[in-house]
């Protein structure tokens, strides 16, 4: 990531006058936040109003327009794209980022979004919710300290809104940081909001 | 980790491991098989033209894996989330042409018995293609990675991939069958300096291609 903060150790997360493009337009410029341990930040907006934009300009894999972004500790990214090859059993997808984030014991996950019974169901034959709830294990195996949320909700039946909500306010109670991008209401504690529109360019 | 990818590419890409990974191999032999049908059965015309036609069959049976090489990972975000775990597009792409090319190459080469049977070429002919193959498989991996790559966000990319790929692949088609009718090592020497050059840029092609293609 661009930049890091002078206390190293804690993570953080944050936005100094960002201004994101799509194409050629300015969605948004003059956005500022920080986000510190046990934060959490709901971004809400209209469609189209640059809530995934400003997701993937702090995961760093687009380039800020003009401001810049600044981390401290490891990213996680949870948004529409799953990631998860569709040929291949969930349980055996799962398993390839499980090697690559040397995690040994994923069992927690699976139970905490209840995927225990669907591992040998191949990703393409899974809905939309269950594909959600893939994603969201895969996230928490990695137990990073930032979780970036593109819609976590969307496709969710309302057990599994309860579940992920859970997750999230269990994440920022154990210090973790969460900047979710959401249309949805989320009940998080201690949950503060940024409506993107007050900076649309 | 770089392991674990290569397994994970390896394991989609290799024939008969993924859906449609041994159609090029498959086609390769086809057209070995059809040549002798279409032009009789003269073993004087087959054993002069028929190292030419294993040629270009190797060839268009490059362009075959190109589809699903890049466009499906980048359409499931599979290099966003290996980015985030400090995985650089750079170093996915070099795993990637390594798996590209073991699922393909030495496949093909292997293939090159059967087909060499079939056009009923020469042992000196049989030679100089393996030879030949061995060092231009890995210049026509390199290519099509890198055509995969760019063309992985345009919709009709799959077509447009096979048309790139023919004219980048010239030189390496004419040196490589050349070397037929000269039998001469500076000719394959030569095959294997391209292959180097590409396989050497390609990484860095593709994967700035892919980062192009998230900007887009």
């Amino acid at each position: 990531m661009q930049g890091s903060s002078p206390s190293s150790g804690a993570a953080h997360l944050s936005a100094n006058d960002l201004a994101c493009r799509r194409g050629d337009r300015v969605l948004f410029r003059n956005l500022n936040f920080a986000l510190a341990p046990g934060e959490a930040l709901h971004v809400t907006g209209a469609n189209g109003s640059g809530k995934t934009t400003l997701i993937r300009a702090m995961a760093g894999l687009l380039s800020p327009f003009a401001g810049s972004v600044a981390s401290e500790g490891t990213i996680g990214l949870l948004d529409e794209r799953i990631s998860l090859d569709p040929d291949l059993p969930l349980g055996k997808a799962l398993a390839f980022w499980e090697q690559m984030d040397g995690c040994n014991d994923p069992s927690g996950a699976l139970k905490a979004l209840g995927l225990q019974a669907l591992l040998d169901v191949p990703v393409r034959y899974l809905s939309t919710g269950q594909r959600k709830r893939a994603a969201m294990a895969s996230l928490l195996n990695r137990a990073v300290p930032i979780w970036l949320l593109d819609e976590p909700l969307s496709g969710l039946d309302a057990a599994a809104i309860a579940q992920v909500t859970a997750l999230i306010q269990l994440h920022i109670g154990g210090g973790g940081i969460a900047l979710i991008a959401s249309h949805q209401t989320l009940a998080i504690d201690g949950l503060q909001t940024l409506a993107i529109e007050e900076f649309a360019a | 980790m770089i392991a674990t990818l290569l397994k994970r590419d390896l394991a989609k890409f290799f024939p008969f491991a993924g859906s449609g990974a041994a159609l090029p191999l498959i086609f390769f032999l086809a057209v070995a098989m059809l040549y002798p049908f279409a032009v009789g059965p003269d073993a004087n015309l087959l054993g002069r033209t028929g190292g030419g036609v294993v040629w270009i069959a190797a060839l268009l049976a490059a362009i075959l894996p190109l589809d699903g090489l890049v466009a499906r990972d980048i359409e499931h975000g599979v290099f966003d989330q290996l980015k985030l775990r400090g995985v650089a597009e750079e170093m996915s792409m070099a795993v990637r042409l390594l798996a590209h090319w073991l699922s393909f190459g030495p496949p093909l080469i292997l293939a090159t018995f059967p087909a060499a049977a079939l056009l009923q070429l020469e042992v000196e002919t049989l030679h100089l293609l393996l030879l030949g193959l061995l060092a231009g498989t890995p210049g026509l991996a390199a290519i099509g990675l890198i055509i995969a790559a760019l063309t992985a966000s345009l919709r009709a990319g799959a077509a447009l991939s096979g048309l790139l790929l023919i004219p980048l692949a010239l030189p390496i088609l004419i040196f490589g069958a050349g070397a037929l009718a000269r039998s001469d090592d500076a000719t394959l020497g030569f095959v294997a300096a391209i292959s180097l050059l590409l396989v050497a840029i390609a990484p860095f092609a593709a994967g700035a291609a892919i980062r192009a293609a998230r900007e887009g």
